[in-house]
């Protein structure tokens, strides 16, 4: 029987340039129930499925805050997440008490990279199993989305979906990409749950059980400046009306899904 | 004394090391240290537990000797709170002394309790925080945060609580505090006045048989009455306390701040 | 005579006392700077309507003696901020080398997004809220080390919403903030001055920068004339949401020294 010996570990490449161990990593991340990252200019939202291991037990978080202006959505393995999260959280922390700002989402995603790579490249080590997507918003600047996978990559993205069967939502996000920066919250997080759906197994729909939704956005204060609109998770009775508004039988009647229902453009200056 | 050390090479024997350089001023082989690490910036605070609120308050003024360096600089802060602006803070704190030190340690205490919350998914109680913040003070006994310190907050019952500090984290729990510059100017005027002590029922017997005035809890708004007159008077008195009094006031409502002026001679 | 190495060159023990050979033991606990050597004087900086402007003199001093007269004591720090530094002049250059790295990291971090335009970019940088937050803590952990940067430290630019913002820092890390601020000598001197013009925010709010920048140079004046140990040339800066306008090769003007005819001394001096 074929047995590959380029996957012991993460140190040495296959003659074909691939380190196995790492592109294992990688299928973790699908193997995690789906999540969809979506940013507009206004608002960053996270949406996902959230799983149970039996019908007994409670329902695995998908969605963590790191510090107001800045959560994450996990892929994967969560007690690795539970690492990163609590680095992110640290850092972020760190970065407000010697300067007194947010941090910028950027510098953070990089730093967990950098912390990713480490583990890609030294004996002995095992790559991080989960996939994050990265939303917040930076000091003065918009929202902001990054994608970060296993092996270190990290990337900006508009719109994106990792986890089980996630390449059916990319589609679904691909073909409405054009509408997103428009978007108002609303209109963004029906995009992210009708992404989801596109996601869903045949016979399993969304439930106020399984589905978690998370805002991040700008919003304009009353004297006119541009102040942070803090990362908020919604769980259970909350997301309710969410999941509705885009039941099959809603979305027959309701208008198109790219149409913009709502904007709250906020300028930079003010 | 001098001849003893240098002028004969042979006294001193053949050596022609730096180290055997004379230690005329420096008989413990090293120069003191000049540099103090500290200095006091002026400013009181208080504290005052009622039935179910705390009023917490301190003036403004921040000074270097006898210069003022700047007329609105808050001694009293929310503590805990999910995001910067502490909009859902539960605990407040003050603190009094070297300025720098009481940033610090506002920033530490304010860092653990989001932590707390982050962990545990509750804010930290008055109780607990009080206890993690002798510890902190404790942990720098030999080096200490030069700031006395109030913590204030609801207890468990809904109760208010007031910890007090000094700087190297012996703590009680009280009625009410005074804290900083004019703490001693302060402090008897609120056990008259919160405490009633030294005030007897009129005509109830002499020596021992004199009875106490019954204590009963302030409303709120006496506190306030309280507060401001207590400062007011320590402007009068001292020359590090004036230009703005700032109080917090906790209920069970939230926190509410409110910022008054004082005299800025 | 003393023919030993370690005794060459020193002045005659019999004529000048016993000499202090402390600084030469190397043995002992670590020792740090415990004063400064080569010295700025005062900084000076005042709120306007919409900005700040900051002012400090060319000197460097070595104790009593003007040693250094064209050392630059404000520096930028990303064309939105000023930081004048008051104090030891060789702590002074390493927090500037400190600011020129931190002001490269900064712009790698944040000019990441390419449709960005210049004024979002400016907006996420640094601003000076934030470098005096980060100067703040790092004299305070230095001083907590027994190590201190000894310096006095003005921060001039706009805080998060856009607003003037004026802080100083000084080598225990206590930092504060008013309308106008003064280091050193010109706490005295030119407080009282800037106080006329700008006791308060609101009062600032309501100066041009016309008038600040008269302010602030009448005061520099007065600190020529008063301080031993100042020059009269000085840099001035204008710090707005715009950018900064930094000279640094003003001349005193209309000077008038006819009060010192009149100065008869302290106390006991009176004809």
């Amino acid at each position: 029987m074929f047995r590959n010996n380029y996957d012991n570990d993460s140190v040495t490449f296959s003659p074909q340039g691939r380190i196995f161990q790492v592109e294992y990593a990688g299928e973790a991340v699908k193997q995690g129930s789906v999540v969809v990252g979506i940013a507009s200019k206004t608002h960053a939202v996270l949406v996902a499925i959230k799983r149970n291991a039996e019908e007994l037990s409670s329902y695995q978080k998908k969605l963590f805050p790191i510090d107001e202006h800045v959560g994450i959505a996990i892929a994967g393995l969560t007690s690795d997440a539970r690492v990163l999260s609590n680095f992110m959280k640290q850092q972020c922390l760190g970065h407000r008490l010697t300067y007194g700002r947010n941090m910028p989402v950027r510098s953070l995603v990089d730093m967990i990279g950098s912390k990713a790579q480490i583990n890609t490249q030294h004996y002995g080590k095992r790559p991080y199993g989960v996939g994050l997507l990265v939303a917040g918003v930076d000091q003065q600047g918009g929202p902001r989305l990054f994608e970060f996978q296993p092996s270190g990559m990290t990337e900006e993205m508009v719109a994106f979906a990792i986890g089980a069967r996630s390449q059916m939502a990319r589609t679904y996000l691909e073909k409405n990409v054009d509408s997103f920066k428009a978007c108002g919250k609303e209109e963004l997080i029906k995009h992210g749950l009708r992404a989801l759906k596109e996601s869903l197994v045949q016979d399993r729909e969304l439930t106020i059980d399984n589905t978690s939704v998370a805002i991040v956005g700008v919003k304009k204060d009353k004297d006119g400046t541009a102040k942070v609109e803090p990362f908020k998770v919604y769980d259970g009775q909350d997301v309710m009306d969410w999941i509705d508004s885009v039941s099959d039988d809603k979305e027959n009647t309701a208008p198109a899904p790219a149409t913009v229902e709502e904007s709250m453009d906020v300028d930079n200056d003010a | 004394m001098a001849a003893m050390f240098s002028q004969n090479p042979l006294m001193n024997g053949p050596n022609y090391s730096f180290n055997d350089a004379p230690k005329v001023n420096a008989p413990e082989g090293a120069r003191q240290h000049r540099f103090d690490p500290y200095t006091d910036n002026g400013g009181s605070t208080l504290a005052i537990a009622g039935a179910d609120f705390t009023i917490m308050a301190g003036d403004t003024r921040h000074t270097s000797g006898y210069s003022i360096n700047s007329r609105y600089y808050p001694k009293v802060f929310k503590i805990g709170g999910t995001t910067a602006d502490q909009h859902d803070a539960n605990l407040v704190l003050s603190v009094v002394g070297f300025a720098a030190d009481g940033e610090a340690l506002k920033e530490r205490l304010d860092a653990i309790c989001k932590m707390y919350r982050y962990r545990h998914g509750k804010p930290m109680s008055v109780k607990a925080c009080a206890q993690r913040l002798s510890t902190i003070l404790y942990q720098k006994r030999f080096f200490p945060y030069y700031v006395y310190a109030i913590l204030g907050g609801l207890d468990e019952e809904g109760k208010g609580a007031v910890y007090s500090y000094d700087p190297v984290g012996s703590y009680e729990r009280e009625q009410c505090r005074a804290g900083g510059a004019a703490a001693s100017l302060i402090m008897p005027f609120l056990d008259n006045q919160v405490n009633f002590k030294n005030q007897y029922v009129p005509g109830s017997g002499e020596g021992h048989a004199l009875q106490e005035r019954e204590r009963k809890p302030l409303s709120r708004n006496e506190v306030e009455v309280l507060v401001k007159d207590a400062f007011d008077g320590a402007v009068e008195r001292h020359i590090e306390v004036g230009d703005g009094l700032q109080m917090m006031v906790i209920t069970k409502d939230g926190i509410e701040e409110i910022l008054l002026p004082l005299k800025k001679d | 005579m003393d023919h030993r190495p370690q005794a060459w060159g020193r002045p005659r023990d019999d004529v000048y006392g016993a000499y202090d050979a402390s600084y030469l033991h190397d043995s002992g606990p670590k020792t740090a700077t415990q004063s400064p050597v080569v010295t700025g004087t005062s900084v000076i900086g005042i709120k306007f309507k919409d900005g700040v402007v900051i002012a400090a003199d060319n000197l460097a001093s070595y104790g009593s003696l003007a040693r250094f007269n064209n050392v630059k004591r404000l520096r930028t720090f990303l064309n939105s901020s000023v930081i004048g530094f008051g104090g030891d002049v060789s702590d002074m250059q390493y927090l500037d080398r400190l600011l020129s790295e931190l002001a490269i990291d900064e712009t790698y971090e944040t000019d990441d997004t390419p449709e960005d335009d210049e004024e979002t970019t400016k907006k996420t940088h640094l601003n000076a809220a934030n470098l005096h937050k980060y100067l703040q803590k790092l004299l305070y952990q230095r001083r907590s080390k027994f190590d201190p940067l000894w310096n006095q430290i003005l921060v001039a630019g706009t805080d998060g919403e856009g607003k003037p913002f004026l802080a100083s820092v000084d080598l225990r890390g206590t930092a504060f903030s008013s309308a106008s601020l003064a280091t050193g000598f010109g706490s005295a001197l030119a407080q009282p001055i800037m106080r006329r013009y700008a006791e308060t925010d609101e009062q600032a709010a309501k100066l041009t920068r016309e008038e600040a920048v008269a302010v602030v140079k009448e005061c520099m004046k007065v600190l020529f004339y008063r301080d031993a140990r100042s020059l009269d040339r000085y840099s001035i800066a204008v710090v707005t949401k715009a950018g900064v306008e930094l000279a640094e090769e003003e001349q005193l003007e209309k000077q008038s020294w006819a009060f010192a005819e009149r100065i008869r001394g302290y106390g006991t001096q009176n004809v």
